[in-house]
Formats: C-alpha cells, structure tokens, sequence
C-alpha cells in the first residue's frame, strides 16, 4: 500500500485513515495502560494483587493489552481462605486461560490480629497481614493494587505510585508531589512502592468497560432471587443488595440511577468514622 | 479499507471524558465550602454521603458544614485544614466534571500541585472582603507554571460586603491586574456566596447589577480541551519488549499522528525506521493511532531504541523538535531546602532521563508583587527562571499550556521530585562564555550507603591556629577508619602545599583556599566518603560560603581552644614568629578570628585531648551510620 508519509493539514481531509476518536473509556484504558508500562520498567521485582473480584479483573485484562496478551509478572492471590466458592473456581479456570503465573498466599488467623479493631475491621486486617507477609517473602519493590479513588474518601487521597515504607506503612500527611505523570521510584531499602492504575476509574466506568471488552466476572455480581453482590470480600463480611440486575448491561442501567455508595455492603466501613483509614495506613488496600 | 474503518459511526457512543476542575484559593477562602454547596446545588450527592455530613456535624454539635463533605479524614478535622487533594465527580446537564479540592495551607504545596496538574480549568477563590492574598498570589503563579489555560475567579463571601458594587468592581479590578501580569487568561470574576449559594448554580437576587455567568454557567462554558492530532508526530519511548519473537516500541503518543509506512526518526543520534505495524491487543485493527494513545510500534529495520529516545517525523526539518544541550526553564520548587548555583539534578521529560545542572538562576519570582527579580537562590515553595546545562543535547518542545510538551521534572539524588521545569528554549550563551556541561554521578545516595556501608558527610573543624584541628582530625580518621569508615582529611597545610600553594594570607587568597577546599570536600562527599576538613577558616562570611557549596551534607564543628592555650602550645613556632612581625595578617594577632555562633558541635579546649577525639567520632559516626 502506498501513502503519503508526512502528514499536513490538507491531508486531513484527503482520506488518509484517521485515528479514532478517544472517548473517555479510551483516555482511562491509555492511562492505565501507560501506568502499568511505568511499573513494569520500573520496579522489579513487580507483581498484581488479583483479589478475583470486578477491578482486579479488569487490571489483568489492561496487563495483557499493555503487553500485547501476556502478563509479564506474577499475580498474587492474597487468600483468606473465606471467599465463595464460585470465586475459587474462577480463579482456577482463569489462571490456565489468561496464562497467569499465581502466587498464593495466605493470611494469618483473626487471632493474630490487632485486637483493638471493631470485629469485621478485625477480619479485614487479616489480609493485610497475609500480604505484608508476601511482600517480604519475594521482596517485591512494587505491586500493583485495582483501588479506585471514588470507592472511598481514604483512597481519594492516593498517589499512583504510593510509596510503602519500612513495616509497609502509608504515610499519608507526607506523600511525594507527583504530576505531569512523573512517578515516585522507591530510595530506600525496604520499601515498596503501591501501584494503582485504576484510581481515576469510576465504579461505572468499569462495568461499561467490561461489557465493552466482555471481560469475564464472577457470577455473584449477577441478580439471584432478587440480590447480587456489588462488592465482593470475604463471605462473612459482604452483604448482598436488592438487585434484578443480571446481565452487565442491566448493571450498568441500575448504576445510572443508583445514589448508595458502592462499599454500602462493606461491614468495616461502617464501624466507625476513622477505621478505614487505619486500616490504610497499616497496609489495607 | 483503513478508510471505511474509521467512518464507523462512532459519534453515536462517543463519550467525553470529564472535565477536571481545580479548587484553588487562601486558606479559609472558602474552597471546601464551595465544594459542598456545589455538589449540593447540582444534586450530584450519593445518598449517604449527605447523611454522612449531617451525622458528622451533629458529633461535633455544628449546624451542616459543607466542608466535611471533603474533610473525610480523621487527621484533617482535628487539624481544620485539608490535607491532600481529593476528587470528585458532579454533572451539569450532559457533561461530566471532576472537581479537584486543593488545600489552601502553604506547607502542602505539592499536594495542590498533584491535583491540579491534570485540571483543564481552575476556580481561583478569593475573599472579597480580603482580596488576593499570599497563598492568591502562589497559587495564581502556578496555575501558569503547570499549564492551566482557563481560570475562573469567584470572589467568596460577597454578602459580607452586601454585593455592593462599587466594593466588588474594585477588588474584582485588582485580581485582574494580578492575573494580568501573569498572562493569565479570566474567563469570569463572579461575586458569590458559596455558603449561601448566591451565583453559584442560581443567580443572586442581591447583586442585580451582575451581568456576568453564575459559577456553573462559566463552569458549562470551558470549551473541551484543544486537539493534538494535527501536531507533529511526537512519541517518547516508554519500553521496548520482545514476545513471541517480536520486537515492540512501546509508548504513549504525546501528540500527533502515527501511520504504518511512516518514516520516522529516533532519538538524537539520528536514525530513521519506517513504522511497519501499530501494534494493540484486542482492539480495532487500525494501521493508523492518534495523539493519548499507548501503543506499541513495529519497525523496519528491527531497531532497538532506549527509553526516552523521542519518535519524530524523519525527512521534515519543521517538524523536528527543539534540540539543545543548555536549555531556559521556569521552575517551581518544591525542595525545603533553596536552590543553588552548579547544583545536579536529573532532568524528566516524559520517559527521558537527562544529567543536568544548574548554570545559572535568572531571575526569580518576587511573591510580593509577583515580579521577575535578580537572585541566586530559589527559596522553599519559590518561582524562578533558570538555565540548565545537560551533559548532551537535549530533544524538546517548548511548555505549552494544555499540552504534554515541555513539561520538565527535577529529580535529586534520593530520587525525590523536587521541582517542576516547564521549559522555554534553547539558552543562548553569552559571548565570551565558555559552556560548560557537568555530569553527575549516576550512582544514587542510596546505592553509595550499600556498598559503602555509610553516609557521606563532611565535618568542617574550624579554630584558631594550634587549637589542634588537624590532630583531633587525624585522630577521628583513624578511630573512624577502625570502624570501616572511609574519611579524608583535607588540612590547610596539606592543601597549602599542593592544590592552594599559589594562595598567600590575604583575605582574598584565604577566600579562595576555602571556596576551592569546599569544593573538594563536595566532590568527595558526593562520591560516599566522609570528609573532615581541618582549616582555621575565621571568617563567618566564608564558612557561610562553604556551606553553600556543599550544601545540606556541611556540619561546623568549633575546636574552641582559646587564644592562650595555642599561643602557650605553639606547635610551629608561629605564634612567636607573629608576635616578633615577622609574619603578618596572622589569625588571632594580627588578623580577626569570628568564632561560630551555632556550631553543631563544640569541642571545648579545657578537656583532654583524646575526649575531643571521642567526642569528635562519636559525632560523625552518629550521623554517617545508616
């Protein structure tokens, strides 16, 4: 095929091919996809945190689309050992599909846990040990994390690149500026640095992004009986919504017009006015 | 058939992504009440976040307070003052925005710039009773610097002034002027009142003779951002993978149009590849990509470009990029401590990497009035225009507003960002100026302390002569050396007799002894060792200057051995030579000695010399131990 080579502004309307117009699913997926990039070159060891649930899902799928199908890196399951067996299942059948290199680890007993926290806070912990835990096994200097920024106003104060440091702790009255997509890399020993390629995305965004790209889901996010799961954690900390919505589409109808935040379901988040940003600073997601 | 591809009817589907909107304003302005008011008018609340603030309110026993809406931080209320910026999405009628909250409080500069980096418009809030203020005045200097192009002033709590207009006209005058001077752009100046919610989403009935667009309308008006597609083609290489056997350019088109069988060049160095596919993973097969895309490029031939080599059109001069080894910048800076004359950085642009110095600070802003001044250091939080010298020609464009070019980072040897470079231009040298391109070492901090097993640190003894500066300084060399701690000793007569032995005792020649032993001690404590300089140097103006030089690493130690006590000690027999006239300008006799107001460290002379020693060491082991 033969084209002319240098581009001018009479040219735009000869019929040279055009880039397509960006819309805003377009924007968010480049970002996210420049982000992950970023990680990559960046911080090695590096791995993903695949919780199985929507977003994390959606991470692994724009993994594969910023290196051309493949994941380059290990995710890791963080299992507490309490989540539904449909979430198992996926995980399994995923794994072999997506050709993902998993890393499992588990999380210590509620026991071990801080004591002080109210009891389903308490539970949630439990996995930011089983990931401290992780972390230091394989040294990891990054790892990627699907939070979102309007999940939950703690989270709307993160970086992209979230530096971690000794005891993995957050910091968050002394973040690095970061701007004009200019990373935080980590400087000392020790420390890691939290990846979120995911914080600009909205809960609606994602869904119509999943229905754009059919990126598989667990079936739990799909109305039974008239209940679905909006958020998925452990079993006994994740309460279902009133929903008939059981296909993607019908999700994101039902988002359109729904005013509840998406944690509603979440117990933790609604024990007290601080918890959530303790957990935080200890390492929670 | 690439052409019927893109005709698909895309229109139809197409969603605009949302607006970001920055808050920006003096503390106490009224940022966060406004927020809340406009999430509020716009009926853009979750339903349990309304909850939220009355619940909150209520525990603090207040009437509904807009701001907590924002402050959702523990932290911040027991503070009063938002501490980071936070998001947040609301609508009016078809499009999407997202207000970015930026805290008025001046320690958090960084934060503000993190969320307003991104902003296409800014809502400037000012007091109206006040007028513009200190944290006005920065605030507006860096909604130019990070590049904001539309700039909304709302001068809150107009009520307190009854709307009057005669009061408004003014203080809305001097704001303009302000901004003005910044080649700032207003797109409206509204008098409101957020908490009210007077010309906030409803025109106010107090203030008739206001004929402009209330905050939302203004808001509606900021057009979509411009188009970068018709630009030339400009893509910095983020990585370059190989799977399944092919090579991948990966990267993120800055601006412009690339298509299969373009010609394009790489780099500095000049080589030039055709582009034999634009690569995506389960995506439209399109031989053809656009400015915000990322995507990965084929080429032919196979070539391996690095990261930040910049993809330009091959074979069109105009269309290259600016290309310069010393380069104009403007510069915000975000480093607690100033900046100086010949300081390292490395430079970020885009994915490139580049060793640059400072050659020289221009000017710097005057916050006061907002004026280019002289000066040579850049304070905390301050302004400046500077030249930098990289260690080879640089590819750039030149900082736009609303565009990706130019956009310069400084990053230290801690890998801290600790400054925004919007480049301007190729420097041009001065005549009769030799240009001068320093390198930095490659090796950061953290990596020296590794492999060294300490910090660096230079420790500069200062005293009278004979009050046993170098001995106490050998002594700790050799104490620290027992502890596989590397230290130099740079002594005045050891430098006197090599380095400096064209240097007499003028104040001038003890001048420049200092200046070029700070020099030395810098360039060893950049390299990872630890220095102690043994050097009478009496004057406060010149330890002043040597501390500049070597920068936060300089720590003044004073052997405080009083005159006596070296005149009775005498090691070398000049003090009985001074007395006799036979030397002259001598340090205590006939020259002034300035002891150290504040030195870190104090080594008093009626002690034992070995607890000077002791002292000493201990002292440097506790600051260069990891």
């Amino acid at each position: 095929m033969t084209q002319t080579r240098i581009l001018s502004r009479d040219q735009f309307t000869t019929g040279l091919a055009q880039p397509r117009i960006m819309d805003d699913l377009d924007q968010l997926e480049a970002q996210s996809i420049f982000i992950l990039r970023e990680a990559y070159r960046k911080l090695k060891p590096l791995s993903l945190l695949w919780s199985l649930g929507k977003d994390s899902n959606v991470m692994v799928w724009l993994a594969r689309k910023a290196f051309m199908g493949h994941v380059p890196f290990p995710v890791m399951h963080v299992d507490t050992e309490k989540k539904f067996p449909e979430m198992y299942a996926f995980r399994d059948e995923y794994t072999k599909k997506w050709n993902l290199d998993l890393l499992l680890g588990y999380c210590p007993p509620v026991e071990e846990i801080d004591p002080s926290l109210p009891p389903a806070a308490r539970s949630a912990a439990r996995k930011t040990a089983g990931l401290a835990a992780m972390i230091d096994k394989h040294k990891f200097r990054g790892v990627i994390a699907g939070i979102r920024r309007d999940e939950q106003a703690t989270r709307a104060k993160e970086r992209v690149f979230s530096p971690r440091g000794a005891g993995h702790r957050w910091d968050v009255r002394n973040q690095p500026p970061e701007f004009w997509d200019q990373y935080a890399t980590p400087y000392e020993d020790g420390m890691h640095i939290r990846v979120h390629p995911l914080l600009a995305w909205r809960e609606i965004d994602i869904w119509r992004y999943i229905e754009r790209e059919g990126i598989p889901l667990v079936d739990l996010y799909f109305a039974k009986d008239g209940k679905r799961y909006r958020s998925l954690g452990d079993q006994d900390i994740t309460n279902p919504i009133e929903s008939n919505a059981s296909t993607v589409a019908e999700v994101i109808a039902e988002l359109e017009t729904s005013r509840t935040s998406e944690r509603a379901g979440r117990a933790m988040d609604h024990e007290s006015e601080d918890v959530f940003e303790r957990l935080r600073v200890a390492g929670y997601l | 058939m690439g052409d019927n591809i893109v005709t698909e009817s895309f229109s139809e589907t197409h969603r605009a992504a949302a607006t970001p909107i920055v808050i920006v304003g003096h503390v106490d302005h009224g940022k966060s009440t406004l927020i809340g008011r406009l999430l509020y008018d716009t009926d853009s609340l979750q339903d349990g976040k309304l909850a939220q603030i009355v619940e909150s309110s209520r525990k603090r026993g207040l009437a509904v307070e807009w701001s907590f809406l924002l402050d959702s931080l523990q932290i911040e209320r027991d503070q009063g003052v938002t501490v980071d910026s936070t998001r947040i999405p609301f609508r009016l009628g078809s499009r999407e925005f997202v207000i970015v909250d930026a805290p008025g409080h001046r320690q958090f500069l960084r934060n503000m710039i993190t969320g307003a980096a991104d902003a296409e418009a800014a809502v400037l809030v000012v007091d109206a009773k006040e007028g513009a203020q200190e944290q006005t005045r920065r605030h507006a200097m860096l909604l130019r610097l990070i590049g904001i192009r539309h700039v909304i002033v709302l001068l809150n709590k107009s009520d307190i002034l009854g709307f009057d207009e005669a009061q408004i006209v003014k203080v809305e005058s001097d704001v303009r002027q302000l901004l003005g001077r910044l080649e700032i752009e207003v797109e409206a100046v509204v008098p409101a009142s957020a908490r009210d919610g007077d010309n906030i989403a409803s025109r106010s009935e107090r203030s008739l003779w206001y004929k402009g667009p209330t905050l939302v309308e203004a808001l509606a008006n900021v057009p979509p951002p411009a188009s970068r597609a018709a630009l030339p083609f400009r893509m910095p290489v983020q990585d370059v993978y190989r799977f399944d056997g092919i090579r991948y350019v990966a990267g993120r088109i800055e601006r412009g149009t690339v298509r299969a069988g373009d010609r394009l060049s790489i780099g500095a160095q000049g080589q030039v590849a055709t582009v034999a596919e634009v690569c995506r993973w389960h995506a439209p097969e399109l031989p053809v990509a656009g400015a915000g895309e990322s995507i990965a490029l084929r080429l032919e031939p196979d070539l391996v470009p690095d990261r930040g080599d910049l993809l330009f059109p091959a074979d069109d001069q105009a269309a290259a990029p600016e290309r310069s080894a010393r380069i104009r910048t403007r510069l915000f800076w975000l480093r607690g401590e100033p900046l100086r004359v010949g300081e390292s950085f490395t430079l970020r642009l885009a994915t490139a990497e580049h060793d640059v110095t400072v050659a020289s600070i221009d000017a710097v802003v005057d916050l006061e009035d907002l004026t280019l001044r002289e000066g040579d250091s850049v304070p905390p939080d301050g302004f400046a225009e500077i030249t930098l010298a990289a260690s080879h020609a640089v590819l750039f464009d030149p900082f736009s507003p609303g565009f990706g070019d130019g956009r310069g980072v400084l990053v230290d040897r801690y890998q801290r960002i600790v400054g925004g470079a919007p480049l301007i231009g190729p420097a041009e040298l001065a005549d009769g100026e030799h240009a001068i391109h320093p390198t930095a070492s490659r090796v950061s901090a953290a990596r020296q302390v590794q492999t060294r097993g300490h910090k660096s640190g230079v420790f500069w003894l200062t005293g009278l002569p004979g009050s046993g500066k170098s001995t106490v300084a050998r002594a700790a060399e050799l104490a620290l050396s027992e502890q596989a701690i590397n230290a130099t000793v740079l002594d005045g007569d050891t430098l006197r007799a090599g380095l400096c032995s064209d240097l007499g005792f003028s104040p001038e020649d003890r001048h420049e002894n200092i200046r070029r032993a700070a020099h030395v001690a810098k360039i060893l404590a950049e390299s990872g060792q630890v220095v102690i300089v043994a050097l009478v140097s009496p004057l406060q103006a010149d330890r002043a200057q040597a501390r500049q030089i070597v920068g936060e690493n300089f720590h003044e130690v004073f052997v405080d051995t009083p005159l006596e006590t070296c005149e009775k000690r005498d090691p070398k027999g000049l003090y009985a030579a001074a007395r006799a006239g036979k030397i002259p300008e001598f340090t205590g006799i006939s020259a002034p000695y300035e002891a150290p107001v504040s030195p870190e460290l104090r080594l008093p002379a009626d002690r034992p010399e070995q607890e000077a020693i002791n002292t000493l060491t201990a002292f440097i082991l506790r600051i260069v131990q990891p």
